[in-house]
């Protein structure tokens, strides 16, 4: 399958000022070097607790926060890629500015920004409150002067419509609607410009579990009919696996581990993802498990362990894994462990 | 078993500019001495108002019409919460009940610290306790300390806080509290206190008290302040606690740390909770009773095992259909969205959006039955099997 | 088919107007509920009314100039309220009714120019201060201190001074000691709506900077301002007359409320056997001014009541 988007090396770094001339003293470890690829038409799901950088990593890519390093490839031509195996290092850098995201500016990031939307956590804070349903979903088709006058009010009535709202809802302000018909309106308007891309920060974990259902029934069907392509982030493993093909596990800046979904929930490898599953609640009593209780708490990105960064919290760490960062390796059929436990070379 | 809190046909409005928000519209519960009873219900449909309701902490526009709340006191069922002044209810609220917070960063005063904020429900509820443990620990003292200026001032000391155990409010101390060097008596309580402080945090697995006892709120993780909420709210040695999505705003697996902890707790201190949360899964590990909220009524009340493997009100079924699970299967949603208040459905709240709605169910609100033992429902046409 | 168009849009129109008109009912019913802010409505009404219907209420003697005030005679002391002076004369024998009714205007253009004025002037500043950042913001706001480590009336004074006594030069130099603080206000407000999530939104649907601070940020950061605006309105007035009765405002003969206190200036207490003798030449000028901010700032206090989006719902 094709690859839609390539995150190579990506860091976000930022900067912590300190002292009287507010000089850089330190620097938060956000995202600290993260390769990625989705694939067209699939749902990418990233999992990982607070702070872990999944929602900076969403932001970066769709360059609503400055990068500091790496690159972000968006739909690149098969030829192309191709191509650029074989290139020599100047030529590799002409084609590189030509489709790294990163370097983009002006009207080509403008046009970029209408092929990738996102889709906010909290629908209650992601639509402008003093604007009405309307004008929140026809913005981004103004902003890129797609349609106007009639033909932009059918296409905001059509919009709603794939998300279930009807023309009765065109005339009112955020508030007055529950937090389901919100997030389906800021979904509306991430549609609205025919994106190949959809990032969903965490789109359902503001809001109830019955509504929860519907939009993710809903995300799915869109995806069907649209032929979309999502990053799906979360800090709900159950959520994921109903919605994404394949899952990347961060770890305070850094994928630990990425597999099919089907694989991950079969047998998943890294430590740190399977106490993510022995926390998460059943919601069967039936089941008493013995459960994997992680001691202590996710350490600052401003000052991240030595080597493996999981190994103050990890019930398997060795002395290998306080001195070497271990790499994200291929273990088995796609599936990728970033833990010094598989790692069959040493 | 006996029961501790009995709230009977509790009914609480709103009255917004918007009209009246029909909030509790007659919750009957019961929480069993030692159990746990969890409340699950969606945003809005009035499980923190319940909690708020029992411990009458509703503020305006908020009103609190009609109901008891029946609590065990000194050896009945016999005092109802909602008929009682203020001054029992304060002396109530965080001694025999206390209530922790779904946001532990706000229930916590960013300006004082941690110890600080344990050692404020000692003192409140405390103070008798206190007074007895310090004159023991003094007469220790003079016990083992024979020297004749020290025995003098022990002796002292002793005196204020018998005083004190007297009248703590008395003039006379109050003014001797005044004055330097004399009031060097204060000591005693403060090491009394920090000594207690340090005890609970370390029942709660904190690792190194005496430090934590020293930071301030914001210097410590959202699980931390989660635990020293708790600590708080178990200070006094509670009958009830009251615990309102202690967990929804922290991660899995400091979720797991705290659930762990609570469940401990729990066994070793023969606690009873009233734990309020959205979480069908998190109600699955921790509750021995489950009441399923549903727009201000209470739709179906089971043990925890009866409720999962025979659902038996629509919405019950429905709600756990709509939870995504480790097997594979499509999530059902609930049609429709959850009622307003202000003007709710006739009869049964739920008829709107319930697939096995009949013609009564719009007509008439239907009362609880019980359909197995300690299996409660209130549906007209409840799910057999 | 025409017909049906038009009707359309016509419906379309009313649709679009709904949600506006429940606000709008919404803001007035909070409105109603408190008895302060219809009086200070009632006052500005009231107020609004005697500077619209001037010419009529007091016929200008210089159909020219109508903000001279005539003069009957030149003796300096006052008279007492008479049939053709109904509150009686000033010092220099200005009718004081004739004053304080044209005053009005003066008032009225006084508060709503060097606050519109400020308005504009803060809110472009603080825009580009708040929302850009950086240098520029750290210029923008080092100014702003400067200015506002001065006290405002000396300031004022020393402009008007240095600028030359006449009504334009008492607003000009209100504006460059008001500005400041809006300036600084504006910036604070920007800065918080800036994190909000719909403007990262908006930033991820491809919106210019420009779109996003006028549809976006502004309308969301400018009620605080409003409510200030509204209070200040009353307190630029103020101001004014201050400078007026220290002889720095309006030209002599002007009509300025300001001007009536400082003919005043004299007379405030009487002779030893009647000390309140004048008692008009003061009280009339300084009840009209003490009215008139009063209203401005009940109904600057409604405005917050009604505006402030914490307040709002719930």
């Amino acid at each position: 399958m094709d690859t839609l988007l390539e995150v190579k090396g990506l860091r976000k770094y930022y900067p912590i000022l300190g002292g009287v001339l507010r000089k850089k003293i330190g620097e938060v470890k956000a995202v600290d070097g993260v390769d990625l690829k989705v694939r067209k038409n699939e749902c990418f799901g990233l999992v990982g607790e607070s702070g872990c950088g999944k929602t900076t990593l969403a932001k970066v890519i769709l360059r609503l926060l400055e990068i500091t390093s790496g690159s972000i490839y968006f739909d690149i031509p098969k030829k192309v890629r191709k191509k650029m195996k074989e290139m020599d290092s100047r030529k590799f850098e002409r084609v590189k500015k030509e489709y790294d995201l990163s370097t983009f500016k002006g009207r080509r990031l403008k046009d970029i920004r209408r092929r990738m939307q996102i889709v906010f956590q909290d629908p209650s804070s992601s639509l402008n409150p003093r604007m009405l349903i309307k004008d929140i979903v026809a913005e981004p088709i103004k902003v890129h002067k797609l349609m106007r006058g009639r033909a932009l009010r059918d296409r905001v009535e059509e919009l709603l419509s794939y998300v279930g709202l009807t023309r009765d809802h065109l005339f009112r302000y955020p508030h007055e609607f529950s937090g389901g018909q919100r997030q389906r309106v800021a979904i509306a308007r991430a549609l609205a410009t025919n994106p190949d891309f959809v990032i969903l920060d965490e789109p359902t974990s503001a809001l109830d579990v019955s509504v929860q259902a519907q939009i993710l029934n809903l995300l799915s069907n869109l995806q069907d009919n649209f032929n979309l392509t999502y990053l799906f982030i979360t800090h709900h493993l159950l959520v994921v696996k109903h919605i994404s093909e394949r899952v990347g596990v961060m770890y305070l800046g850094k994928l630990v581990e990425v597999a099919s979904t089907k694989e991950l929930f079969k047998k998943s490898l890294h430590p740190y993802t399977r106490a993510l599953f022995s926390s998460i609640p059943i919601p069967d009593p039936e089941i008493k498990k013995k459960r994997l209780i992680l001691k202590g708490e996710v350490p600052s990105p401003a000052n991240p362990p030595s080597g493996c960064r999981f190994h103050p919290r990890c019930p398997y760490a060795m002395k290998k894994c306080r001195e070497e960062e271990p790499s994200l390796i291929n273990v088995d059929d796609n599936h990728y462990v970033a833990c010094h436990l598989f790692d069959k070379r040493g | 078993m006996r029961e501790l809190l009995k709230v009977q046909n509790l009914k609480t409005n709103f009255y917004t500019y918007e009209g009246i928000v029909r909030a509790l519209d007659g919750i009957d519960l019961d929480v069993k001495e030692g159990k746990t009873l969890g409340i699950v219900g969606e945003t809005g449909c009035g499980k923190s108002v319940t909690a708020l309701s029992i411990l009458r902490l509703i503020l305006p526009p908020g009103k609190i019409e009609s109901g008891k709340v029946l609590f065990w006191y000194k050896g009945e069922l016999s005092v109802d919460l909602l008929s009682k002044d203020e001054v029992f209810l304060r002396r109530v609220r965080g001694n025999e009940i206390s209530m922790i917070f779904q946001e532990a960063s706000s229930a916590l005063n960013p300006v004082y610290s941690v110890g600080e904020q344990i050692s404020e429900s000692f003192l409140l509820h405390q103070k008798r306790e206190l007074y007895k443990a310090i004159i023991e620990e003094i007469e220790k003292n003079m016990r083992e300390d024979n020297f004749f200026l020290k025995n003098f001032v022990y002796r002292f000391h002793k005196r204020i806080y018998k005083k004190m155990l007297e009248n703590s409010k008395s003039l006379r101390i109050r003014f001797i509290s005044l004055l330097p060097l004399i009031n060097r008596y204060k000591v005693w309580l403060k090491k009394e206190v920090s000594r207690r402080v340090v005890d609970i945090l370390t029942k709660l697995g904190v690792p190194d008290p005496q430090r934590i006892m020293e930071r301030y709120p914001h210097e410590l993780s959202g699980g931390m302040q989660q635990r020293i909420v708790i600590a708080i709210a178990l200070a006094c040695n509670p009958r009830l606690l009251i615990a309102d999505e202690p967990t929804s705003n922290l991660d899995v697996t400091i979720q797991a740390q705290i659930l762990d902890l609570i469940r401990r707790l729990k066994e070793n201190l023969g606690l009873s909770i009233l734990f309020i949360t959205h979480d069908l899964g998190v109600v699955a590990e921790l509750c021995d009773y489950v009441a399923v909220m549903y727009a201000g009524n209470i739709c179906e009340l089971a043990e925890v095992r009866k409720i999962f493997k025979n659902p038996s009100h629509p919405y019950t079924k429905a709600l756990m259909n709509s939870v995504p699970t480790l097997e594979e299967k499509k999530l059902e949603s609930i049609r429709g969205n959850v009622p307003n208040l202000i003007s709710p459905p006739e009869g049964c709240r739920f008829h709107p959006r319930c697939d096995y709605a009949t013609e009564i169910c719009a007509r008439v609100k239907p009362d609880m039955v019980e359909v197995e033992d300690n299996h409660w429902v209130s549906c007209h046409n409840f799910l057999r099997g | 088919m025409k017909v049906s168009i038009t009707n359309r849009k016509r419906s379309e129109f009313k649709e679009e107007l709904l949600p506006r008109i429940k606000e709008i009912k919404f803001s007035f019913n909070r409105f109603k509920k408190s008895p302060l802010s219809l009086m200070g409505l009632t006052l500005i009404i009231f107020f609004l009314g005697i500077a619209i219907f001037a010419p009529q209420l007091a016929p200008p003697k210089y159909p020219h100039n109508p903000y001279r005030i005539p003069r009957d005679g030149y003796s300096a002391i006052p008279r007492p309220p008479s049939p053709e002076h109904p509150f009686g004369t000033t010092e220099g024998q200005y009718d004081i009714y004739y004053g304080v009714i044209w005053g009005t205007r003066t008032a009225f253009r006084v508060g709503l120019t060097v606050v519109g004025s400020i308005l504009v002037i803060g809110i472009i500043l603080g825009s580009i201060s708040g929302y850009y950042g950086g240098v520029v913001d750290e210029v923008i706001m080092r100014i702003v201190d400067t200015f506002m480590s001065l006290p405002t009336l000396v300031l004022a004074m020393a402009l008007v001074s240095a600028l030359g006594r006449s009504l334009d030069n008492v607003m000009k130099a209100l504006i460059i000691v008001g500005w400041p603080s809006y300036a600084r206000l504006v910036r604070g407000d920007i800065l918080s709506v800036r994190e909000e999530d719909y403007v990262e939104a908006a930033r991820a649907v491809g919106c210019s900077n420009l779109r996003i601070i006028f549809r976006h940020v502004l309308p969301n950061a400018i009620y605080p301002l409003l409510i200030m605006a509204s209070l200040d309105i009353g307190a630029m007035v103020l101001t004014a007359a201050a400078l007026s009765f220290l002889g720095l405002g309006a030209p002599v003969g002007y009509a300025d409320w300001g001007q009536m206190t400082s003919f005043a200036r004299n007379w405030i207490v009487g002779p030893p056997d009647n000390p309140l003798a004048y008692w008009y030449t003061i009280t009339i000028p300084g009840l009209f001014i003490l009215f008139f901010v009063l209203g401005w700032n009940l109904l600057g206090d409604a405005f917050r009541d009604i505006l402030d989006p914490r307040l709002r719902r719930r």
